[in-house]
């Protein structure tokens, strides 16, 4: 046994105190980027991990795809529309209707379809997991499943992010779906395009690679809604309000990274898969 | 038997706010120490980095062989194991019925029948006096039955090392005299090392069989029990009495000028008093006798001659007659 034998500590001496030092803008952003990364690797490392919370995965899973699978078919049937109206119009200008179809449908598939998906996984499913895990952190929940040896990145982020990733690509093919059926409701029905005009053009200028892009698309903005969903849940600042903070920081840096990741993704798939129609 | 927990030099600091520093002490396996404080020293701070929730800056906490400050994740996750922790308000999962919070560790780590499970968790629901309270949610409990089946769930997987965060907190006197009474049966029981956090001096006077105390960001003493209670320490005097006068303030420490005036003021007679011991608590009738006790004589006799006057003579008083301690 080793005693501390300071019996008489030290009275603080008076020094002035310093004013603390600003940090350097921007190094808080530097620091929070890096620990979101740190998070996706320590998600992707832990997926391969036994054992697997299959219980955990098939709740979430189920979750997340009751509160999106409706708001997506509604908002996809208006969206694929309003992209038939605004490229028939304009394709009209031109004089080149017979292409109506697959102009539309090329938009939907790549671009609205995976983007309407992450919006709605980001705003209703993410929204959810962020508020859950945070007020678990606050309550110490997770500290108290740490202390049991038990690490709640594989019990409960891992079985998470898993379900956003696979419900955000099954939801985008059932968007694409209906958004390209209500584009062609709108231009045969609305504009009177011609059925065949249509899809002969959809079969002229789409190609398979579309769909997978569209796909995995969704699979990485699943990811991305997912971890980011997390990371702001698991490191909530202060009480129930930094809770309610968090779950409006997740949407918002969801959203943002998705635009900026999509950007990337449609630069790189343009460059390096000819396009059928040229 | 319990897992000797050996602290060496941990500093903890957040941000610019040191909270203490250079604590260094050893847990004796097998044996209970109470940890003591004002409030706001860091004592629960202390404990989440004794598990290794909290990194502390410097130092270390070593646990059969394993650094829980900065060895790999995977070794400080495997030592968990061998830990209960019962925290301030149970921090039990909400979305689960208190059977499920306390069979949590044993469907994680072990792969026990549905049937085996069920019968551990009663005899522990048994053991905290929760019996027809298992179906209950959290939220549907009062706070000291949380910290009951805080404690059931922490003892569930047999530990060897049982750290508790303030057990007393929110339960009245009564409750907090069967809770010092279990843990020394749960001592004797189980033989775990026990490290419990507190500012309730009953609990302190009566449980443990080491004591130390943190304050002023510093660990001011660590040893038998005999050492602490016995104090000339103007802080642990004033502490254990619970009176005003003393280096202790009501916002953490007092300055000199107040200090000066206290003492133009306040009479003497504090200082001529002794203070008598306590004796410490025996396990229940039925149960065997603890262990710990026998291991703690030897070790306590071999280090005599370091131990202040005072402290000598308390333990060679109480010696002696441990059978009257029992009546």
């Amino acid at each position: 046994m080793t005693t501390e034998a300071e019996r008489n500590p030290p009275a603080p001496t008076p020094t002035p105190p310093r004013p603390p030092r600003r940090p350097l803008p921007g190094l808080g952003a530097f620091r929070q980027t890096g620990r979101l990364f740190a998070l996706a690797a320590a998600v992707t490392r832990a997926v391969f991990k036994r054992p697997f919370q299959l219980r955990e995965f098939i709740e979430q899973f189920w979750f997340i795809a009751s509160v999106t699978i409706l708001p997506a078919a509604l908002v996809s049937i208006p969206f694929g529309a309003v992209i038939a109206l605004q490229v028939g119009s304009l394709t009209q200008q031109l004089g080149a209707q017979s292409f109506t179809g697959g102009a539309s449908v090329l938009a939907v598939i790549q671009q609205a379809s995976p983007l309407i998906v992450a919006l709605l996984i980001a705003g209703a499913g993410g929204s959810a997991i962020c508020a859950d895990l945070g007020s678990r952190t606050i309550r110490e929940e997770l500290d108290a499943m740490e202390v049991m040896g038990v690490s709640p990145v594989q019990r409960l982020v891992v079985p998470r992010v898993l379900a956003t990733m696979f419900v955000a690509v099954l939801l985008n093919g059932m968007v694409s779906v209906v958004g390209t059926l209500g584009g062609y409701f709108f231009n045969v029905i609305m504009q009177g395009g011609t059925p065949g005009a249509y899809l002969s053009s959809f079969s002229a200028l789409a190609q398979l690679p579309d769909l997978y892009v569209s796909e995995i698309k969704a699979l990485i903005f699943g990811f991305i809604a997912g971890i980011v969903a997390a990371y702001r849940g698991l490191h909530p600042r202060g009480g129930p309000k930094g809770v309610g903070d968090a779950v409006n920081q997740s949407v918002v840096i969801t959203f943002l990274l998705l635009f900026f990741v999509n950007m990337v993704l449609t630069g790189i798939y343009l460059q390096i898969v000819p396009p059928k129609g040229g | 038997m319990g897992i000797e927990v050996v602290v060496e030099g941990l500093t903890k600091s957040f941000g610019k706010q040191n909270i203490w520093q250079d604590v260094t002490l050893t847990l004796p396996a097998g044996e209970v120490s109470v940890m003591l404080g004002p409030s706001g020293t860091g004592k629960t701070v202390f404990l989440k980095s004794l598990i290794g929730l909290l990194k502390p800056e410097r130092g270390r906490v070593l646990i059969n062989g394993v650094d829980m400050v900065s060895s790999p994740e995977r070794d400080i996750y495997e030592t968990r194991k061998v830990f209960g922790l019962m925290f301030q308000d149970g921090a039990l999962f909400g979305s689960m019925s208190l059977f499920d919070n306390i069979a949590f560790p044993l469907r994680e780590h072990t792969r026990k029948k549905e049937s085996e499970i069920r019968r551990i968790v009663m005899e522990r629901v048994d053991m905290v006096g929760l019996l027809g309270a298992e179906e209950k949610l959290p939220g549907e409990i009062s706070g000291g039955m949380r910290k009951r089946a805080g404690l059931a769930r922490a003892l569930v997987l047999d530990p060897q090392i049982i750290l508790c965060d303030e057990p007393d907190s929110g339960l009245d006197p009564v409750r907090t005299a069967f809770i010092s009474q279990l843990l020394i049966d749960l001592n004797a029981q189980i033989d775990a090392t026990m490290l419990i956090v507190t500012h309730n001096l009953d609990i302190a006077s009566t449980v443990p069989d080491n004591m130390g105390m943190l304050f002023r960001r510093n660990l001011v003493t660590f040893g038998p029990r005999e050492v602490l209670l016995t104090s000339e320490e103007p802080v642990v005097a004033q502490f254990l009495s619970g009176r005003r006068e003393g280096p202790i303030g009501m916002s953490e420490e007092k300055d000199a000028a107040t200090l000066a005036m206290e003492q133009l003021n306040s009479p003497q007679e504090y200082e001529s008093s002794p203070r008598r011991i306590p004796a410490q608590l025996e396990p229940s009738p039925g149960l065997p006798a603890r262990q710990a006790v026998l291991r703690r004589k030897l070790r306590v006799m071999a280090m005599l001659d370091q131990l202040p006057p005072s402290a000598r003579r308390a333990i060679e008083n109480g010696m002696a007659p441990t059978q009257e301690a029992t009546p």
